[in-house]
């Protein structure tokens, strides 16, 4: 049986992110294109598709791997694990689902947060994880966000938060939509502090994460073909009762939209981060 | 229609009496009368008492349950309506103004469900757009410029899920209306009258003080929803409702509320203005500890409160 959060995805992007890494050696296809990829090259690739130029989604060590400098990511409230905090049960107690992810990606939560360096330049990073119960925001992705956040009004460096989410955790009821409500709040230290923060939209961010810290940044990135939104296409449909758009909610339409600054591709997100930090940082005392 | 289904039997009993009472053979019926009327006040209380989740959510959506246009009529002196976000158009779904309570100068904002189909429609089921959220801000931001302390009414299934509302950036429109309540430096009280759907009706209440009638509701998801999503199957809501704990108790038991303010009895779409009394009567004490603090005190435990907010190991 799918889980909640596997429904909210559409089958033709269905996410290779259940296995953390690649084995290499093996060969993959491309979910648009059906092309096959030799897993080593899909790797050298950063898991974009080398014929038609899909991303794959990315597990959150996957991501740090290949934004930050080698080795240079230290975690950060990494002990922080979720409670119980309604008695939420569906098919499974919410305790057990929490297992079940944790097992399945390696995390203790759906968001990895710490110090990293990009291009040699100390900031405070944090990833969502989509394979983690869909990358939801309960209680805890809230505290390691605001205290990440805190942290770099502390130590006075950039911040950068990478978003794959459906949105907030309902398994914790009230309490992950008030997680919108504290982070973003929390965002206003760095604006005091003229501090840059860089939010990287991938696929998908939606709900509870877009309506909060993720379209809060100074510069909104995103990767091509991210789905960004608040409301999710099923809901929209089944609301308005009619087809949508082809592209709609895509990284490229939000665009022309207005509603980010850029769409960039994986393999030049590293270089664009560290040289958008130069201009943000560079008459800032 | 407006009879929600656990009512029909002392709907049925109202209506028996109201026959009755019309009737010219008062000889008869006098004491059957007097039986009747002892018949509904048992009725009443087994009909109202406990209500379950899924029970006050169907009273939270109560079509004739008061909300903003019923509170500003009723409550509020010199109304002035204030329209438009500047750059787009007037969002129906949420009103707002300058008002008077009890002497008190305010800044209101408040969804609008709208009492009958014409008036849903004008105002979209009190589903508001981005530039509804825009609309907000521009006039919560004035009335921080102006000193004038701010009250919010919350009564939506949620932001609009719409093509055109993704387009102008509904998310955008929602997560600044929060970043920057936190930051507006006059008194926040924000009430809960019927349905608190969702980021479309946090987006108003980041609030000094968060209050809600004790059969409203305020939650993360809509039971329909939720139940589609665990189960595809919307018509579970009833589950659902259960386990996502949106009641005023289930919020007041998570720290998330200050107070639940009483209805009636017999509910507020049975009692309109006695409940819009309590809620008056609520935000005026409230607004009266509010006005002592200093900005610096109002930023301090807005900021406190929310930054707190959150159960993890």
């Amino acid at each position: 049986m799918t889980s909640w959060f596997e429904k909210l995805t559409p089958n033709f992007l269905h996410p290779e992110s259940k296995k953390v890494s690649i084995p290499e050696g093996v060969w993959h296809k491309c979910p648009n294109c059906k092309e096959t990829i030799y897993g080593k090259d899909l790797k050298k690739s950063l898991k974009v598709c080398t014929t038609c130029g899909f991303h794959f989604l990315l597990c959150a060590t996957e991501r740090i791997e290949q934004l930050t400098d080698a080795d240079s990511f230290k975690e950060l409230y990494a002990n922080l694990t979720p409670e119980d905090p309604i008695k939420f049960v569906d098919s499974k107690p919410y305790p057990e689902r929490v297992k079940m992810a944790k097992r399945k990606t390696g995390l203790t939560e759906a968001v990895l947060t710490g110090d990293a360096k990009i291009n040699g330049r100390l900031v405070s990073l944090a990833v969502l994880d989509f394979g983690f119960m869909g990358g939801s925001m309960g209680s805890v992705m809230g505290e390691k966000i605001t205290r990440l956040i805190e942290h770099s009004a502390d130590t006075n460096q950039p911040l950068i938060v990478v978003s794959a989410s459906g949105g907030a955790r309902m398994q914790e009821g009230i309490l992950s939509l008030m997680q919108m409500a504290k982070t973003s709040i929390a965002l206003n230290l760095l604006k005091d502090q003229h501090l840059a923060y860089i939010s990287l939209l991938t696929y998908p961010t939606m709900g509870g994460v877009s309506a909060s810290f993720a379209m809060l940044g100074d510069v909104i990135l995103a990767e091509p073909g991210s789905l960004i939104g608040f409301a999710g296409p099923r809901v929209i449909k089944q609301t308005i009762k009619q087809d949508l758009p082809k592209q709609f909610q895509r990284a490229e339409e939000q665009l022309e939209h207005g509603g980010i600054d850029r769409v960039v591709k994986r393999g030049d997100l590293k270089d664009e981060l560290s040289k958008i930090l130069d201009y943000l940082t560079a008459n800032i005392q | 229609m407006a009879t929600l289904y656990f009512e029909r039997e002392l709907v049925e009993l109202k209506d028996k009496l109201a026959k009755l009472l019309d009737s010219s053979d008062t000889t008869t019926t006098k004491s059957l009368i007097t039986k009747l009327k002892k018949e509904i006040v048992k009725k009443e209380k087994s009909t109202y008492q406990n209500l379950d989740a899924w029970q006050t959510t169907l009273v939270a959506r109560h079509p004739k349950r008061p909300g903003t246009t019923d509170f500003i009529k009723t409550c509020i002196s010199d109304f002035i309506e204030l329209h438009g976000d500047r750059h787009y158009r007037n969002d129906k779904a949420i009103t707002a103004g300058l008002g008077t309570l009890d002497g008190h100068k305010f800044m209101i904002l408040g969804h609008v469900k709208g009492s009958n189909t014409t008036d849903n429609l004008k105002h979209n089921f009190g589903m508001a757009n981005p530039e509804g959220y825009r609309k907000s801000l521009r006039l919560m931001q004035l009335a921080q410029k102006f000193n004038l302390p701010i009250l919010t009414l919350i009564d939506t299934p949620g932001a609009y899920p719409g093509i055109g509302a993704e387009d102008r950036q509904q998310a955008e429109s929602i997560a600044v209306c929060l970043r920057e309540m936190g930051i507006l430096k006059v008194p926040i009280i924000s009430v809960v009258l019927g349905e608190g759907g969702s980021g479309g009706a946090l987006a108003l209440a980041v609030a000094n003080r968060l209050l809600m009638l004790s059969n409203a509701v305020f939650g993360v998801i809509s039971p329909e929803g939720c139940a589609s999503i665990l189960w595809d199957n919307p018509a579970k809501a009833k589950q659902a409702s259960g386990m996502l704990k949106q009641t005023a108790r289930d919020l007041k038991d998570l720290n998330i509320i200050e107070e639940i303010i009483d209805e009636p009895f017999s509910c507020a779409h049975n009692n309109p203005l006695l409940t819009l009394e309590n809620v008056k009567a609520a935000i005026i004490r409230h607004y009266l500890v509010l006005s002592k603090l200093s900005p610096t005190q109002l930023l301090a435990q807005r900021q406190k409160k929310f930054r707190l907010i959150g159960r993890y190991k």
